[in-house]
């Protein structure tokens, strides 16, 4: 059985004029931990409201552990643990009081199930009469988190936990969230960071709406098609300019402090052919070398696809 | 029943958590009833008057000595013209000129009649109106006591007068504060009912929790009843806060029953707080729910009789303050409280309350489900 499944769900706002998500189908597998990566705008939070069942699909099915999100929402409500984009707990109550409230809503206490949330709670334990809304963004993410698990859900629904937050507590929530794993919880995470796409085991590319790609982490980067480039000279900003003036350029785009560029056909000596191009239009300090593709190159690769061959 | 439970531990611990706001809810019913019957009194005392004697008679002084002890009037100065006094009108100095024209004296005896001009600032509607009706009285009195009048050539007319005496019947004084304190007490929980639970309730759409309890196994009634109950309580609470208040300061005890008077309350917070709930499944954010329960507050405060008699309104006016809940209830509270009104004189009024409460929380319950 699988966690989580989406059947063709479309949903549009303003009475049809804005498309959010368009008949978006994948998978979820039991015990998976599951990336649902796009930009911004992209969809995300859509998929989630309608999967947590405060909102309703025009068109397409879904269903959560096994229910169906119309038919069977209070069903859902039991099982699975969400937490929204933006921080939803009570910032007038304590962290204690928080967590309270919550395992009493759904029937049980903190000790109960505290074994599932011990590894996190103890974090923030040390703060549990600080009231939320005085926390930092860090440990809210971490009562979130601790308030979505206090229940024991089966399916745990995060949407965009780790933007806004540092660094080193992006690392570490991506562990907890590995461990929660361990313990058979399915995730369904989103993110608009394609670094953290790597940490799941299976991901779905979303862009305007409509999934892209959804496979392995690995297999969308296997499935990058063409040899990729990284260049760099003194001045990048022209070198971009002069790159996508070439006709021998499929694309470039500026990725770090390198340019990323993948040619329309290969040949054995294209990093020669592109030095010299380069060499002719009067760059000094040139570097380019062949380099192998991360999930942004594939979703840019796949968006720019999408874009100049369009299927609807 | 037991997640109500929860709900409403939560509700009362935010709810007490929120100082600022529980201090006003406290605070309101003291200010309120300390400060607005004191201030609010229509009974003018003084009401500065300028004077143009023409005549500089015996009967001309008899007249501005009477006004001048009469108490209600300060006579501001007298001047030799009409138009030397009607420029402290328009300096705002004097609120009313009396002209009392050349051959006042001997017109009155020999011919028994006489005009006098009386010039008033409308600016200040109740002022002048006020105070032109005190000058009026006052100079009708002159007229009964002239010595000509009751030397025995009186005028035919004045024999047969009807002299109309008033009494004030459940407000014997006519002090402008039995008027005021029930009314203020209503108005107190319309404060309670309609801002303080709109808000409360925006709030959590406002900062999005409300997105974290429509996922937990939470129902719905739960979460409206969960609202709805502690504002009830607390309503009550300011309520009775508000009765002790008013036999404290101003020895106002209801006439009426208690339980009458509470039951009253009780259905009218309840229309209210479903008037709040209302409002807030059409707002998004707080500062909305503030405008759109301001906006109405203050139609259902000017349109309920809180002021201004409705009586006196014309009749569309009049079907528009039926409309409100709050003429209902101001109207039943004066009844209860100073006339001593039993329940079965004001059952029709309410069974309004009871049609408003049903009406406002079904209207507001059936568009919370629609829009979550």
């Amino acid at each position: 059985m699988n966690a989580v499944e989406l059947h063709k769900i479309s949903k549009t706002y303003d009475k049809g004029k804005l498309r959010a998500v368009h008949e978006v189908s994948f998978k979820v597998k039991k015990g998976e931990l599951f990336g649902l990566i796009g930009s911004d705008g992209a969809g995300k939070t859509s998929l989630f409201r309608i999967l947590t069942t405060v909102l309703l699909a025009d068109s397409g099915s879904a269903t959560v552990a096994g229910f169906d999100v119309v038919k069977d929402y209070q069903q859902i409500r039991n099982r699975v643990g969400y937490m929204p984009g933006k921080f939803s707990l009570y910032q007038d109550l304590t962290i204690k009081e928080n967590l309270e409230f919550f395992a009493a809503i759904f029937g049980t206490t903190i000790d109960e199930n505290y074994e599932l949330i011990k590894d996190i709670y103890d974090q923030i334990k040390p703060f549990s009469d600080r009231r939320a809304g005085k926390l930092s963004g860090g440990m809210k993410q971490k009562l979130a988190l601790c308030c979505a698990l206090i229940h024991k859900p089966e399916v745990l629904l995060l949407d965009e936990p780790t933007t806004g937050v540092d660094v080193v507590s992006r690392k570490e929530f991506w562990a907890m969230l590995k461990a929660l794993k361990e313990k058979g919880i399915t995730i369904l995470v989103s993110t608009p960071y394609m670094d953290e796409a790597n940490l799941c085991e299976r991901i779905a590319l979303i862009q305007n709406g409509e999934i892209m790609s959804v496979d392995t982490p690995e297999n969308i980067i296997k499935s990058f098609p063409t040899t990729l480039f990284a260049a760099k000279s003194e001045n990048i900003y022209k070198l971009l300019n002069d790159f996508r003036s070439d006709a021998k350029v499929d694309s470039c785009y500026a990725f770090g402090e390198f340019l990323h560029i993948t040619l329309k056909e290969n040949g054995g000596s294209d990093i020669e052919d592109l030095k010299e191009f380069a060499a002719q239009k009067g760059h000094n300090d040139i570097f380019i070398q062949q380099i192998t593709p991360g999930i942004e190159d594939s979703f840019i690769r796949l968006m720019q696809e999408k874009t100049q061959k369009p299927t609807h | 029943m037991k997640v109500l439970g929860f709900i409403l531990q939560k509700e009362f611990r935010q709810i007490r958590r929120d100082t600022t706001i529980l201090r006003i809810m406290f605070m309101l019913p003291i200010i309120q009833l300390v400060i607005f019957p004191l201030a609010m009194d229509f009974d003018v005392k003084s009401i500065n008057i300028s004077i143009v004697d023409n005549d500089h008679s015996t009967y001309s002084q008899k007249l501005i000595s009477k006004i001048a002890s009469s108490g209600y009037f300060k006579v501001v100065s007298a001047e030799t013209s009409f138009k030397k006094s009607l420029a402290y009108i328009e300096k705002g100095q004097a609120d009313l000129v009396m002209e009392i024209p050349a051959g006042f004296e001997r017109n009155l005896v020999r011919e028994g009649v006489q005009k006098i001009g009386i010039s008033v600032d409308a600016i200040n509607g109740t002022k002048a109106g006020i105070g032109g009706q005190y000058l009026n009285s006052i100079i009708t009195d002159f007229n009964v006591n002239i010595d000509m009048n009751l030397r025995g050539a009186i005028a035919p007319e004045q024999q047969g007068a009807i002299d109309i005496r008033y009494t004030n019947w459940f407000n014997p004084r006519a002090e402008y504060k039995y008027n005021v304190v029930p009314a203020i007490l209503v108005l107190l929980l319309t404060m309670i009912g309609g801002f303080v639970t709109a808000l409360n309730i925006v709030k959590e759409k406002e900062v999005g929790t409300i997105e974290q309890i429509n996922v937990t196994p939470i129902k719905k009634w739960e979460f409206i009843l969960g609202k709805l109950i502690p504002f009830w309580v607390i309503g009550m609470i300011v309520f009775t806060l508000g009765l002790t208040i008013s036999w404290l300061v101003y020895g106002i005890v209801p006439r009426g029953s208690f339980l009458t008077l509470y039951a009253f309350a009780a259905v009218y917070l309840i229309a209210l707080l479903g008037f709040g709930l209302l409002i807030s499944t059409y707002s998004d954010n707080q500062v909305q729910a503030m405008f759109v329960a301001f906006f109405f507050i203050m139609i259902f405060i000017l349109m309920s009789g809180f002021f201004t008699s409705t009586d006196g309104m014309p009749g569309w006016a009049k079907v528009i303050s039926d409309m409100t809940p709050v003429a209902h209830f101001v109207k039943t509270d004066r009844m209860i409280i100073l006339k001593g009104s039993s329940f079965d004189d004001v059952k029709m009024e309410f069974l309004y309350l009871v049609g408003f409460a049903a009406v406002l929380n079904g209207w507001a319950i059936w568009n919370y489900r629609k829009t979550n």
